[in-house]
């Protein structure tokens, strides 16, 4: 057993591993995270549902003296590719659209695999997770600029910008999904090599 | 709150990888060099060069930078004679009085509040280190900041801002404020402190068990 902060190595008392604590620097200690599999799944799950109001519902709404307009994620996108800086608008297409998408998918692969106890691909698969973890932040990308555009455009009578309802589920998205990542335990994923070798329970 | 006995008995150059779990001996490194687990290939040590002194300068430099960054005005705008200014805090406001208060919330959190708790918990760290006073406390305040860093998202944020400057730039005559290139060269310096820390510093304490 090792600890996930310090890595120092500990052997397993008698009678489970619950409530330890790591011997060096206080970090509580378990062979794997604890109900990492259902954890995941749930996070996924409500993920999933926040993602469909997130990409219908409009992001912003722009009031200006030619009357109000409604944008959602898709729209902005599309604005920026017609505005000629097509360089951002694939950044932010990739960032808010393509990432939270593929990232849930990812982490279905990743956990549904576990749960098959699969012995295939598991380097790839470890990269996958690296991948995404170390990706999911950069969707924040859409609420940092709608908090600047919000802030920025407020010339009373001439021009104003509101952050719309899709900006709270888009967050949501976002925080779940890096939560869930978190709470996959990658280590899961190399579990089945030792089944035959020495036969332990399922960790879940 | 029971403690599972130190594998005391095992070499001390035997680490287990955090995401596969194989145990292998850990290398001597040359300063500069990083180690990688054989099998799954995931980071597993590095050996900075003066890693105390340039992280401990760096994350001092940090902490100037993140007052300039939110003292100072982030963008500014100009439109038909009107100038708007606003800093980071100030945005953040103005997300929560129009009505998005989680949103304002998650910002305030992820461009705010954790960098600057992150800092300062490194920085708690750092100093008494540097001072050569090691304290099973300190591994407390590092579990901190090691849970704080995946939602401080600065370079995020920036980017996100030149793609709203972008947005803006055929409306109104964008202005870059002082914070703006402040945030910029605080991401930098932050990473790299990160960068040169060398975690095994913190655990060159003698184990608790091991004083009684």
């Amino acid at each position: 057993m090792s600890c996930h902060v310090c890595g120092q190595l500990a052997g397993l008392p008698e009678g489970g591993a619950h409530g330890l604590r790591c011997p060096r620097c206080g970090a509580p200690m378990h062979m794997r995270k604890p109900a990492s599999l259902s954890t995941t799944w749930a996070l996924i799950a409500a993920a999933v549902l926040l993602y469909i109001p997130a990409n219908l519902l409009p992001m912003m709404v722009t009031a200006s003296l030619l009357g109000s307009q409604q944008d959602t994620i898709m729209s902005g996108v599309v604005f920026l590719w017609q505005s000629g800086s097509w360089p951002l608008a694939a950044v932010v297409f990739f960032a808010s659209v393509m990432v939270p998408l593929l990232k849930i998918l990812a982490l279905v692969y990743l956990v549904a695999s576990v749960q098959r106890r699969s012995r295939h691909n598991l380097i790839q698969r470890t990269r996958l997770y690296r991948m995404v973890e170390f990706v999911g932040r950069w969707s924040m990308l859409d609420i940092y600029v709608i908090t600047i555009l919000v802030a920025l455009v407020q010339f009373q009578g001439l021009a104003t910008i509101q952050a719309g309802p899709a900006a709270v589920a888009f967050g949501a998205v976002v925080v779940l999904t890096m939560f869930a990542a978190m709470s996959f335990d990658p280590r899961l994923i190399w579990d089945p090599l030792t089944d035959t070798a020495s036969p332990r329970p399922p960790h879940d | 709150m029971p403690a599972p006995d130190a594998h005391l008995t095992l070499p001390a150059d035997l680490i287990a990888c955090h995401e596969c779990d194989l145990l292998q001996t850990e290398p001597q490194l040359a300063p500069g060099e990083t180690a990688r687990c054989a099998r799954c290939g995931a980071f597993l040590a590095r050996n900075p060069p003066d890693s105390l002194d340039r992280s401990l300068a760096l994350s001092l430099a940090a902490a100037i930078l993140y007052l300039i960054a939110n003292i100072h005005p982030l963008v500014g705008l100009e439109m038909q004679g009107r100038r708007v200014e606003v800093t980071l805090f100030e945005a953040v406001q103005i997300l929560w009085k129009g009505g998005v208060e989680p949103v304002a919330a998650l910002v305030f959190i992820t461009a705010l509040l954790f960098p600057v708790l992150e800092l300062l918990m490194f920085l708690l760290v750092l100093v008494p280190l540097r001072l050569g006073r090691v304290s099973p406390r300190l591994a407390t305040f590092f579990r901190l900041v090691r849970s704080v860093q995946p939602w401080g998202m600065m370079e995020v944020f920036l980017l996100g801002m030149l793609v709203s400057l972008v947005k803006l730039s055929h409306l109104a005559t964008v202005v870059l404020g002082t914070a703006f290139w402040a945030t910029a060269a605080l991401i930098v310096v932050l990473t790299l402190a990160a960068r040169a820390f060398d975690t095994r510093l913190l655990w060159q304490a003698p184990l608790p068990g091991a004083l009684r």
